[in-house]
């Protein structure tokens, strides 16, 4: 019984993989309006959503990650140029034309600010 | 230049873009279908294709189990009765789907969706079903309506339990419909960018957070399903939650397109087995 309980559960979480939040925007409702942070963006599944398909092995609470794309991790010392870690996420298929990663910037998914925002947090991982 | 844009899409996947972009040339459904399978079991060899029915399921030994036990007493056998007893029941005129269907409607899932030459188009079967309705002076349902030709199917479709999927594409018309479809699968669409394929073909058996993503063979043979064990769920609903997912505008279910891809997305699934009606996540 427990296990029909956990799956649906689990269902429930696929139906809000990328659209709705509504989870998350109530919360932000009743919070008193916060500026949002690059890590807050990254997380936000109506957003960057990176979780789905990179996880993050340096960040305690980034759980549930999907396996897409290569965990995220020493990215400074990966991306010694940061504006090609930006370009990367702005639009991948640039890099890798088959690429499965969504072009953030190129398909205005996220804004410039937020790009910029997002690009910070992930350097620092 | 069509050509050319089906050979980009195509190439656009890294090793099933080789197989089936120098295939395209003399692309067949056959010869389509064997190199999705030559895809997926060069990169999984533990598994077999046998099990690509369960789709997601055959990739997780925990999930699957949960599925066998569910499967032992399902929680949806009131709508199945509920579909037999549509079937059963016959029209004002005293017919019955049985009497207008091929082989009284036993052992014929797996030939749906079949090119009609005479109306020039793709026929599902639940497009068959609603002819049968209209030539029987009965309405037609709403294409891909739970509350009616989904239990009716849920029931109807257990009729063709063990038969093989057997698409056939012959002739130039049905091999463009074919060729729709295939275009359909691998297009990238909405702001998100995806192909069906970017999910179903390169990154099968993989998680995309928590949730394992199945292969596009074996996709078509289980349907309807029911998710979360009461929710039923038919082939286009799911195409429709998969277009939605990746923020792109769903083709009308029982369109056209939609059709083309279900011919196509079928006929992957040639030589397996077919089996109604399934618990899903
Ligand atoms: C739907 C899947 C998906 C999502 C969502 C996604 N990525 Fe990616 N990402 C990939 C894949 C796949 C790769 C591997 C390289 C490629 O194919 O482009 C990748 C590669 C990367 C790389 C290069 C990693 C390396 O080792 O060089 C970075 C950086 C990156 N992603 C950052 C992000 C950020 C930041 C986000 C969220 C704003 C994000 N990704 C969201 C799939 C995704
Ligand atoms: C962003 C990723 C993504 C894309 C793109 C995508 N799907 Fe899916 N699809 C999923 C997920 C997640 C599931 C649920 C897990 C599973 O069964 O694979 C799923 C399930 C399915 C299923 C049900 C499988 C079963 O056995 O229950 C079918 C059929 C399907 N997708 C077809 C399609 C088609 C056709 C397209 C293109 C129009 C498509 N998908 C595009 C992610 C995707």
């Amino acid at each position: 019984m427990r296990k029909l309980h956990h799956v649906a559960a689990a269902c429930a979480i696929s139906a809000i993989m990328f659209s709705g939040a509504t989870l998350a925007q109530a919360t932000a409702a009743a919070a008193p309006k916060k500026e949002e942070t690059g890590k807050d963006i990254a997380f936000n599944r109506t957003k960057g959503n990176c979780l789905a398909c990179h996880g993050m092995p340096t960040v305690p609470d980034a759980t549930s990650t999907g396996l897409y794309g290569p965990p995220l991790i020493a990215m400074s010392a990966r991306y010694p140029d940061k504006a090609k870690l930006r370009s990367q996420i702005w639009d991948a298929t640039v890099a890798n034309p088959s690429s499965s990663m969504i072009p953030f910037g190129k398909h205005g998914v996220l804004t410039e600010a937020e790009i910029d925002k997002v690009t910070d947090f992930v350097y620092g991982l | 230049m069509k050509q050319q844009i089906i050979m980009r899409l195509l190439t656009g996947i890294a090793g099933l873009g080789i197989a089936l972009g120098a295939a395209t040339a003399h692309a067949t459904p056959e010869s389509d279908r064997q190199a999705f399978i030559k895809y997926y079991t060069s990169k999984y060899p533990n598994i077999k294709l046998e099990d690509y029915v369960y789709g997601a399921l055959a990739f997780d030994e925990d999930s699957k189990a949960q599925y066998d036990a569910i499967m032992e007493f399902p929680p949806f056998e009131s709508d199945i009765d509920a579909g037999r007893k549509m079937w059963e029941t016959p029209f004002k005129n005293g017919k019955t789907y049985a009497s207008c269907l091929p082989g009284g409607g036993q052992q014929i899932a797996g030939n749906y969706p079949m090119f009609d030459e005479a109306k020039g188009k793709v026929v599902t079967l639940n497009d068959a079903i609603n002819d049968c309705r209209v030539a029987n002076g009965e309405e037609a349902f709403k294409i891909n309506d739970a509350k009616t030709l989904g239990k009716l199917t849920a029931y109807m479709r257990t009729l063709s339990d063990g038969m093989m999927m057997n698409i056939k594409v012959q002739g130039p018309k049905a091999t463009a419909a074919y060729e729709d479809g295939k275009k359909t699968f691998f297009s990238r669409k909405g702001q998100l960018n995806f192909a069906c394929s970017s999910c179903h073909v390169q990154n099968a058996g993989v998680r995309l957070r928590s949730e394992l993503i199945s292969p596009a063979v074996g996709h078509a043979v289980h349907w309807p399903v029911f998710r979360g064990g009461d929710n039923l769920v038919m082939l286009q609903n799911r195409y429709t939650g998969c277009f939605k997912q990746v923020r792109a505008v769903p083709p009308a279910e029982g369109s056209v397109t939609m059709n083309n891809l279900e011919y196509f997305h079928s006929s992957l699934s040639n030589g397996l087995p077919m089996k109604a009606s399934v618990f899903r996540k």
